[in-house]
């Protein structure tokens, strides 16, 4: 059964039929999946998606699938852990990371739009699979391609760190690597989107992409208790993630599901090397000047970001707001997420941190309102951004041991 | 010679289908003013009004987005290559 009516610009309204499509045919902006919240309210309780698997179909009648899904069947339900030692450092009574580093199968939140995307791809009859990616997106669709059977073209910029290439090309997909930072490639992508009849999962299937990222916001507010948070810190690239968590949340609150309205406040954090959002939210503007990336959050460097304007004008209608951090702050930002919760995040994560660590200092977050940390991927994905010294090398000796880490004097 | 404008998808009818059209040099400005006399109605689905494009379109000039240049005044070179491109999201 299916619950959706068709596509709906986000912008004009004009409406379109479900079918791979890249944008509004008048006016070129992002198209919406519309859905029939009617039917979905009287299938969907919190009863019945207690009673589901703990992954991204648990919400099914809110993802844009007229089949069951083939692929992608163990993505999300990721953990939202209570964060009291990160908390205590930040100085916040009442913190939680939503960790999608341990999604499945690739270890990004990407797993969560590529399970919808890919899933589409084979309802539409699609004969191969590609994106435009900063290495999240290629793990994942390169993954879910070859658990669909399809043949995956991958594009990324020539700068990627080692181990997202490595992470993409082991699944056997073509790897083209583009002289050029992300925004190159996303023109090259939309140019062979046009010219060959395949699935580009963020070009031409992003309606129904996008959707899958709203399962993050699900996920928190079920994990709360059918609460939404206070406040959410989020990441931005092309600024997608942040607005579907929100249009998540509102989903709930529509469907009759929350304890209490929605007043979480957005919060977006970028790269100071690539923040074209968080510049347009610190002038009060939703008009995005490009930039050219310079970051070691090279999952985040984005100049041109899509829903940027999208992403802005939330921000300040929710009362948010946005900030920026350095190449070392991010490093520090990942360690610090490490030493106080035992997690490993990608440079997304730290730049996450030490966004959030800046939002209390200013004041923007308060002490007492319960705020979630989007941690979107693994650190085991981007290594050598953390800075990290070399191990102590001993020889296996006892008195060793107990001179260089201890440092005891030889007691022998 | 003369400059040459890739045309995406979506703009195609108005150019009667055509995927590349060339113009003479000029400003960017006046090279969608030029493609308006030939094509009806062009500049209207690009530009939100006579100075300003619309949100979610962008124009390159040899590969290089002219948000980066002098926006619509950019100047193009006899031979350079202008693609208008729709902006897409994130990965």
């Amino acid at each position: 059964m299916t619950f959706i009516n068709g596509l709906k610009c986000r912008e004009c309204g004009r409406e379109y039929p479900k079918r791979a499509i890249a944008g509004c045919e008048e006016c070129f902006a992002p198209l919406e999946v519309d859905y029939d919240y009617d039917a979905v309210s009287r299938v969907l309780s919190r009863k019945v998606i207690s009673a589901r698997p703990n992954n991204v179909w648990r919400y099914r009648e809110l993802l844009p699938l007229d089949r069951e899904p083939a692929v992608g069947l163990t993505s999300g339900g990721t953990p939202l852990i209570r964060a009291e030692r990160l908390g205590r450092e930040l100085g916040i009574r009442d913190l939680y990371i939503k960790n999608d580093s341990v999604n499945s199968p690739t270890l990004s939140f990407k797993d969560r739009v590529t399970a919808v995307a890919i899933n589409k791809a084979l309802e539409f009859g699609l004969s191969a699979v590609g994106c435009a990616s900063t290495g999240n997106l290629a793990n994942s669709v390169a993954a879910n391609a070859v658990s669909a059977g399809l043949p995956a073209y991958i594009l990324i910029p020539d700068n990627l760190e080692p181990n997202k290439i490595i992470a993409t090309s082991i699944y056997g997909a073509r790897l083209i690597a583009v002289r050029g930072n992300y925004d190159d490639v996303n023109r090259l992508c939309t140019d062979l989107a046009e010219r060959h009849p395949w699935g580009f999962v963020n070009v031409n299937l992003r309606s129904f992409y996008g959707e899958g990222s709203k399962t993050f916001g699900h996920e928190i507010a079920e994990q709360l208790g059918w609460r939404a948070p206070a406040a959410i810190v989020v990441p931005m690239a092309g600024g997608s993630l942040i607005t579907k968590i929100h249009k998540g949340l509102k989903e709930l609150e529509q469907l009759g599901l929350l304890e209490e309205e929605v007043r979480t406040r957005l919060f977006g954090a970028q790269a100071a090397g690539c923040n074209p959002i968080t510049s347009a939210v610190r002038r009060g503007s939703t008009e995005i000047k490009p930039v050219k990336p310079a970051t070691i959050a090279k999952s985040l460097a984005i100049g041109n970001p899509a829903d940027g304007y999208h992403a802005a004008r939330l921000i300040a209608k929710t009362q948010g707001w946005a900030e920026d951090a350095s190449d070392q702050e991010i490093a520090a930002g990942i360690r610090l997420l490490a030493e106080t919760e035992g997690i490993f995040a990608e440079t997304a994560g730290g730049v996450t941190i030490a966004v959030t660590k800046k939002l209390i200092e200013q004041g923007r977050i308060n002490a007492d309102d319960l705020t979630v940390i989007a941690i979107t991927g693994n650190g085991l994905k981007t290594p050598e951004a953390a800075g990290l010294s070399e191990p102590i090398v001993i020889e296996p000796k006892i008195a060793q041991f107990e001179r260089v880490v201890l440092g005891l004097a030889a007691t022998f | 010679m003369s400059i040459t404008l890739t045309i995406p998808t979506a703009l195609r009818k108005i150019t009667r289908d055509a995927d590349v059209v060339e113009a003479e040099p000029g400003t960017v400005r006046e090279i969608i003013a030029s493609l308006d006399e030939s094509f009806q109605g062009f500049r209207s689905r690009i530009c939100e009004d006579e100075d300003k494009l619309r949100r979610f379109i962008n124009i390159y000039v040899d590969g290089e987005d002219i948000r980066f240049l002098d926006n619509l005044s950019t100047r193009v070179r006899d031979g350079a290559e202008l693609a208008i491109v729709l902006a897409i999201a994130g990965g």
